[in-house]
C-alpha cells in the first residue's frame, strides 16, 4: 500500500500558557489496486510535547516576542528537529492573546520555525473547532453519531463547537476564562477584565482593581460565569448579558433546533483543574480552579452526560499539530509551479449562485467576484462550490465556460484561477478550464474539502508522487 | 383483517421500541449514509418486508436487463463509433464461450485494418461486456472528456470502436491489428444488486493475445455512486499518458 509521512508541528501561544507539539501525519492511497486512488490521513499521531510554558508576557497588551522565540528554539532543540524537516501544521495565537496589539507581527517571527507550509493563525471559531478536535470530542460524536458540544475554557475565553455526527454544526466564544480576574498573593484583586466585571454587576457584586476580595464573592462570579455557559449550550434561556460577553470577532453560537444536545465535553487549562482536589485555591493567581469548581456544581454537569476528554490543556495545541491539514481528493487538477499557495481568501456561492453558472450564466458570477476583489483588496480568490455528482460532460464544459467567462475578465493578468469543490469533480473540472482558458491562467482545483464563507486557505506542496495536495482551511490571517 | 403494509408499520413500531427508539434511527441513518448495503430494512416475522423485497426483486431484473439487453445502435452511432462484433452470434454465445468473445472473424479484422487509423499512441474502445446499461450510462461521459484531455497532450487517437459482445482480451486483438501503443476498453462491469451501471477502464501497453492478464492497468467502479465517469476520464487521460511515457502497464506501471 503507498504511504508517506507528513512531519506537523502545532504551535499554540494561549492567553496563560504557551505548547508545542510535533506529529506525524500518515498518508494512505486506501483504494484497491484496480480503483482511482482515494487517499486520506489515516493515522495522526503526537511524538512530541513540550512542557507547558507560561506565555511570556512584555505587559498588559504585549506579548514578548524574543522569549517566545527561545523558548521555541530550545524545543526544537529538545525533539532534535530542524525548522525545515517541519512540512505542516499551525502556529496558532489563542484566546485574549489574539487581540494583544503585537499579534501579528509575532506569528511573523514565528514563521521561521514553519517550513514551507505551516500555517499562522488565529481567530476565536477556527480555535473552537481545533480545541474540539484535539479533545476528542469530534471523534466521540463521529464515532457514536451523536451531538457533542465542547467546551475548551482556557484563560481569556472560552471557545465552544458544536459536533453533530462529527460535522461542525455551530461554533462562537465567549469571553470567560480562568484568568478574566487575578488575585495577587495578598488576595487583593490584580486584574478584573470587562467582561468579568460586567458579569459580576449582573451577580450583584461590588468589586475593585486592588481591593480584597473575599473567596465568597469570587465563587458568586464564578457561578455567574456558568449561567452563561448554560444559555450558550441551551440549559437556559440567552440574556443579554450573553451577548456582551460573546469575544470580537467571533460568530455568535447559534443551536440548531434539529439539533438535541446529549453530551458535553471540557477541554483547555480549566478542565485540567477539575475532579483534581486542590490544596491551593489560587495556584496560578487567578479563578481557574475555582470556575472548575463552579462548573462541577452548575447544571452543565446535571443536565448533560459528561465525556472525559483525551487531551485538556494541551487539546488545541494537539489539534492544531494534527487537525489543520486536510488532504485534497485524489483526483484534481493543478500546475505544479503555483504551490505552495498562501492565504487565499475564499468566496463560497450560495446554491441559487451557483446553478446560474450551471445553467451558463456568468454574469452574476463576474459581478459578486468583482465585488469580493474590492471587499477584500486581493488580486486571488478560491472560489468554493458544490459541484454536481456524476455530471454530464455538456453540462460540465457549459459549467467550466460560465466560471471562466465570469472570472477570466475581472482578474489580473497572471492570476491563476483556484476552485474548491465538494463534489468529486476537480479532475474534469481543471481539464475544462484550461481548453476555455487556451493557456491565459493557470489552473488549481481540488475536491472534497469543505469550507465556509470568509475563510482562507492554504494550498501545499503535491505529496504521493503528486497524487494530493495539502490543504488548510482557516478562519482568520494577520497582515 | 389488517393489510400487509399495517402489519409492517406495527412490526416497525415494536421494532422501534425494542431497539430505545430515535437513538436507534439516528444512529442507523449515519451508518446508512456509509453503505449501500440494505442494512435496517427491519423484517416482518421471519420474511423480508414486501417493499424490502420488491427492491430487492426489482435490482435483480435490472442486473438481468444488463446483461441481457443491448447497448442501442443510436447511442452508438452518436458516439461516432465504428461498430463490429466479435465471433459470438448471440447472447447466448456470448455468456458460454468467452473465447470467441475475444476475437473477430477474418472479415471484421480486414474491415478493421481498412477503417481504422493505423499506428495510433491511443485506441479506444467501447464495449457491452456484461453491462450495457454501463454503456449506456457512463460512455457519453467520458468519451469526450477523454478525447479531449489527449488532445491536449498532444496524443495521436485512433478511430473509436465499439464491440459488441465482447471480452476484455478483444483488446489485444485489435491493438495488433492497428498496431496501438497503448489500448484502452471502456467495458460494462459484471452488474451486481447494488448497481447495474458499474463500467471499468482496462488499458494495456502493446496488448497482444496470449500475454499475462496482470499486464492490464484497471480503473473500476465508474458509475454515478462510485467514481463519476467525467472526473474518471480526466483521471484516465493522465494514466494513458503515464503509461505510454513508462511503457508499461498493469503490475509492471509504477504509479
Amino acid at each position: 500500500m503507498e504511504r508517506t509521512q507528513l512531519l506537523s508541528v502545532g504551535i499554540d501561544i494561549g492567553t496563560s500558557t504557551s505548547q508545542l507539539v510535533f506529529s506525524r501525519l500518515t498518508v494512505e492511497n486506501k483504494a484497491g489496486y484496480f480503483s482511482v486512488p482515494s487517499v486520506s490521513i489515516i493515522r495522526k499521531e503526537v511524538f512530541y510535547q513540550s512542557p507547558i510554558y507560561r506565555t511570556p508576557l512584555l505587559d498588559q497588551t504585549r506579548i514578548d516576542g524574543e522569549a517566545l522565540e527561545k523558548i521555541l528554539d530550545q524545543e526544537y532543540k529538545v525533539a532534535g528537529i530542524a525548522p525545515g524537516q517541519v512540512e505542516t501544521g499551525a502556529v496558532i495565537i489563542t484566546g485574549e492573546s489574539a487581540r494583544k496589539e503585537n499579534a501579528g507581527m509575532i506569528l511573523e517571527r514565528m514563521s521561521r520555525f514553519a517550513g514551507d507550509f505551516v500555517v499562522s493563525t488565529a481567530g476565536p471559531d477556527l480555535e473552537a473547532v481545533i480545541a474540539g478536535q484535539g479533545s476528542g470530542a469530534w471523534q466521540f460524536s463521529e464515532r457514536q453519531g451523536t451531538t457533542v458540544i465542547n467546551l475548551d475554557i482556557g484563560g481569556g475565553t472560552t471557545n465552544v463547537v458544536l459536533f453533530d455526527r462529527g460535522r461542525v454544526r455551530a461554533k462562537g466564544s465567549v469571553d470567560i476564562g480562568g484568568r478574566q480576574v487575578r488575585i495577587d498573593k495578598d488576595g487583593f484583586l490584580s486584574c478584573l477584565s470587562p467582561s468579568a466585571s460586567r458579569i459580576g454587576k449582573e451577580c450583584g457584586l461590588k468589586m475593585e482593581e486592588g481591593e480584597r476580595i473575599s473567596q465568597k464573592m469570587l465563587e458568586q462570579l464564578c457561578d455567574g460565569m456558568c449561567r452563561i455557559l448554560e444559555e450558550l449550550v441551551g440549559a437556559r434561556k440567552p440574556s443579554a448579558l450573553l451577548e456582551a460577553v460573546r469575544t470580537a470577532g467571533s460568530t455568535p453560537f447559534c443551536l440548531p433546533e434539529d439539533c438535541h444536545v446529549k453530551y458535553l465535553c471540557f477541554s483547555g487549562g480549566v478542565a485540567d483543574c477539575m475532579g483534581r482536589r486542590q490544596s491551593e485555591l489560587f495556584p496560578y493567581g487567578d479563578i481557574g480552579v475555582l470556575l472548575a469548581e463552579a462548573i462541577q456544581r452548575s447544571r452543565l454537569f446535571r443536565d448533560f452526560s459528561i465525556i472525559s476528554a483525551d487531551q485538556t490543556i494541551r487539546a488545541t495545541v494537539i489539534g492544531a499539530g494534527s487537525h489543520t491539514t486536510s488532504i485534497s481528493g485524489s483526483t484534481i487538477s493543478y500546475a505544479e509551479k503555483l504551490l505552495p499557495l498562501k492565504n487565499m481568501p475564499v468566496l463560497k456561492l450560495s446554491p441559487e449562485e451557483e446553478e446560474l453558472c450551471w445553467q451558463g450564466d456568468f454574469k452574476n458570477l463576474r459581478k459578486k467576484a468583482a465585488w469580493f476583489l474590492a471587499q477584500n483588496d486581493t488580486a486571488g480568490i478560491a472560489l468554493a462550490i458544490r459541484g454536481r455528482y456524476d455530471p454530464g460532460y455538456q453540462e460540465m464544459k457549459s459549467f467550466a465556460k460560465a466560471l471562466a467567462m465570469g472570472l477570466d475578465p475581472i482578474l489580473e493578468p497572471g492570476i491563476p484561477l483556484l476552485f474548491i469543490i465538494e463534489a468529486d469533480m476537480a479532475k474534469a473540472l481543471g481539464q475544462l478550464l484550461r481548453r476555455e482558458l487556451a493557456g491565459r491562467r493557470l489552473v488549481l482545483a481540488v475536491d472534497e474539502i469543505r469550507t465556509e464563507p470568509n475563510d482562507f486557505v492554504d494550498f501545499g506542496r503535491p505529496v504521493m508522487n503528486g497524487l494530493v495536495v495539502p490543504v488548510v482551511v482557516k478562519t482568520l490571517i494577520f497582515g | 383483517m389488517f393489510q400487509p403494509w399495517e402489519i409492517e408499520q406495527i412490526a416497525d413500531r415494536i421494532f422501534d421500541q425494542i431497539k430505545g427508539g430515535s437513538q436507534t434511527s439516528e444512529r442507523l441513518e449515519q451508518m446508512l449514509e456509509k453503505t449501500t448495503a440494505r442494512i435496517g430494512v427491519g423484517r416482518a416475522g421471519p420474511r423480508l418486508k414486501t417493499q424490502t423485497l420488491l427492491k430487492l426483486r426489482a435490482d435483480h431484473a435490472a442486473a438481468r436487463d444488463a446483461v441481457f439487453l443491448d447497448v442501442r445502435q443510436n447511442l452508438i452511432k452518436e458516439l461516432g463509433l465504428l461498430p463490429v462484433m466479435t465471433c459470438c452470434k448471440d447472447k447466448n454465445t456470448f455468456l458460454t464461450r468467452p473465447d470467441l468473445g475475444r476475437d473477430f472473424n477474418d472479415e471484421t479484422k480486414k474491415y478493421l485494418k481498412e477503417n481504422c487509423i493505423l499506428h495510433p499512441d491511443i485506441q479506444l474502445i467501447v464495449s457491452d461486456g456484461l453491462s450495457s446499461l454501463a454503456i449506456e450510462a457512463n460512455a457519453a461521459a467520458i468519451l469526450p472528456i477523454v478525447i479531449e484531455g489527449l488532445e491536449e497532450k498532444g496524443l495521436t487517437i485512433g478511430t473509436p470502436i465499439f464491440v459488441k459482445y465482447g471480452r476484455v482480451g478483444a483488446q489485444d486483438r485489435i491493438s495488433e491489428l492497428l498496431d496501438a501503443q497503448v489500448v484502452c476498453t471502456f467495458i460494462g462491469e459484471r452488474p451486481g444488486l447494488a448497481t447495474a451501471e458499474s463500467m471499468s477502464a482496462y488499458i494495456t501497453y502493446r496488448a497482444a493475445t496470449g500475454m499475462p492478464e496482470a499486464r492490464r492497468t484497471v480503473v473500476s467502479n465508474i458509475h454515478k455512486h462510485g467514481v463519476p465517469a467525467v472526473e474518471a476520464g480526466a483521471y484516465i487521460v493522465d494514466l494513458l499518458a503515464m503509461i505510454l511515457e513508462q511503457k508499461a502497464s498493469g503490475v509492471e506501471l509504477k504509479k
